[in-house]
């Protein structure tokens, strides 16, 4: 591992006297795909938004090296705006000549060439998490954090966003942040990964490991016989 | 025949007033959700400073143009007391411009007086099917039309514009990609500023202002802007124009004193009946 992308130590998030997150501690290594998972309300999206400085933590350390293209939760399209102009405004942080060129978002991505044009209110959710997905590229990340990658999504939609993902770090060393609530499905696409619960890191490991914890059975696959696919809202 | 031409012409002239304000208001919300109700107050700032640089002695062109840099300054203040503050709500921000906008009626009394002051614009006045028109109604007109087709460019097709109509659609995916909301919000208020300013800097040489004009200004450029739900620049140029003119023909025709109340009532029942029949399209879509 040669250093890490993001270095979280110690966080502590709160809302008014509701506390988010409570000393979490979580690595992602250069190149590394790393599983955040958990249930419903366990502080995934506060982690995200204090990685990314999108919120002020209470206390503790956050440190991010390079730059970060985040695929959020709900997709948060510019509705208003075309294809072209959401990717295009991924590129914000960069600066110099052809950093917002999108033609290679275009190249990875080739159904979003067919649909450049249009608004991206008007597209489908898979639509969309394709243009959240180029947006976040466009950033030139050196880490990808996906916020839900396959909430409300169909599995194909899903299983062809994840194979985009899984290139993108195996072909240009991209690090990924994975937030799921599909334990299966995290598990199985990252070599590692962390369980948060109640706003504590109550579990982490290799995939392996954290597949075959009985806690994390327990919890967040949906009981010991019971599968999690389609979870929907 | 002449006499309609006259204050449909005049109407019009009025009208690009409001729309160059609505204009302001709009930019502002759609970035800021903030209605900034010291929008008519960088008209009356506008229209006073640039009638004292004339007084000064600086020519025209160059008179206007440092009074619309001086309201895109005030803009900018206007914007950094009520929205700078991280997390201001946008209905707090809203009684912040409340606010200044009284404040401001101080400095401008204490500054111009209290009186209603004018300039000379350019004068003169050209026969147009009998009518006699003020060649400064058409200065207006081409003035705002050419301001128009520049916020239209600028939001359409600059980095900048997109960034802003970004603000505007997802403030959470704006911060997201880098966008400093709270700045782009900034970048707005100056420009609505710098709107408001050419607003007052074209309509002194036809209606005196005094330091309380605002008033009816930001009535008629909100009447305008709300039409559009405060988000649609288009719609409310359609709108001060609509209003202009039923205003101008309630003068012209009837009482001076009704045309507000009649040109208001006028923007109410279009309100009604667009409101009724989008919600008798929702009714049908439901079923």
């Amino acid at each position: 591992m040669s250093g890490a992308v993001i270095e979280v130590a110690d966080l502590v998030v709160r809302y008014g006297t509701a506390t988010a997150l409570d000393r979490v501690a979580l690595t992602v290594g250069a190149g590394e795909m790393v599983a955040l998972i958990g249930p419903n309300g366990a502080g995934k999206t506060s982690l995200v938004n204090a990685v990314l400085g999108l919120l002020r933590p209470a206390s503790g350390r956050v440190r991010l090296s390079g730059r970060a293209g985040l695929v959020p939760e709900g997709r948060q399209m510019f509705d208003d705006l075309t294809v072209e102009d959401n990717l295009a405004l991924g590129a914000w942080r960069r600066r110099g000549r052809g950093a917002r060129d999108t033609a290679p978002v275009y190249r990875a991505l080739p159904r979003l060439a067919e649909l450049r044009g249009r608004r991206a209110g008007t597209l489908s959710g898979g639509e969309q998490q394709m243009v959240a997905f180029g947006r976040a590229l466009m950033a030139a990340p050196d880490v990808v954090v996906v916020d839900e990658l396959s909430l409300g999504l169909a599995p194909l939609v899903t299983a062809d966003l994840a194979g985009h993902l899984r290139a993108l770090n195996a072909e240009r060393g991209v690090a990924v942040l994975l937030i799921e609530q599909n334990a299966r499905l995290a598990l199985d696409l990252c070599g590692r990964g962390y369980v948060l619960e109640a706003g504590r890191i109550r579990a982490e490991g290799t995939a392996a490991e954290l597949a075959a914890g009985p806690a994390v059975l327990d919890a967040y696959l949906g009981g010991r016989a019971g599968g999690t696919e389609g979870s929907g809202s | 025949m002449s006499a309609f031409v006259q204050y449909l012409i005049s109407g019009i002239a009025v009208g690009c007033g409001f729309a160059l304000l609505a204009g302001g208001l709009v930019t502002i919300h759609r970035v800021t959700r903030v209605v900034n109700f010291a929008q008519g107050m960088f008209a009356v700032v506008g229209g006073m400073t640039a009638g004292s640089l004339l007084a000064r002695g600086l020519p025209h062109g160059a008179a206007e143009a440092a009074a619309v840099a001086v309201t895109g300054a005030v803009g900018l203040a206007v914007g950094l007391a009520a929205t700078g503050r991280r997390g201001t709500d946008a209905r707090a921000a809203l009684i912040v411009t409340l606010g200044v906008g009284f404040l401001a009626y101080a400095v401008e009394i204490m500054i111009w007086g209290d009186g209603p002051r004018s300039h000379e614009g350019i004068g003169g006045a050209v026969t147009l099917a009998g009518a006699h028109i003020q060649k400064q109604s058409f200065l207006v007109i081409g003035v705002t039309a050419a301001v128009f087709a520049l916020l239209a460019l600028f939001f359409g097709r600059t980095y900048l514009g997109k960034a802003l109509s970004a603000c505007a659609s997802n403030p959470y995916a704006a911060r997201a990609v880098g966008i400093d909301v709270v700045r782009m919000g900034l970048v707005a208020f100056a420009l609505g500023g710098a709107l408001g300013g050419i607003a007052g800097v074209l309509l002194v040489p036809l209606q005196p202002v005094s330091y309380d004009s605002d008033v009816l200004l930001i009535t008629n450029g909100f009447a305008a802007a709300v039409l559009g739900g405060l988000d649609r620049p288009g719609v409310a140029l359609a709108g001060a124009l609509t209003l202009g003119v039923a205003e101008a023909m309630v003068a012209g025709y009837g009482e001076a004193s009704y045309q507000t109340v009649v040109a208001l009532g006028l923007m109410l029942a279009i309100m009604t009946w667009r409101a009724s029949r989008r919600s008798a399209l929702q009714e049908e879509a439901a079923r």
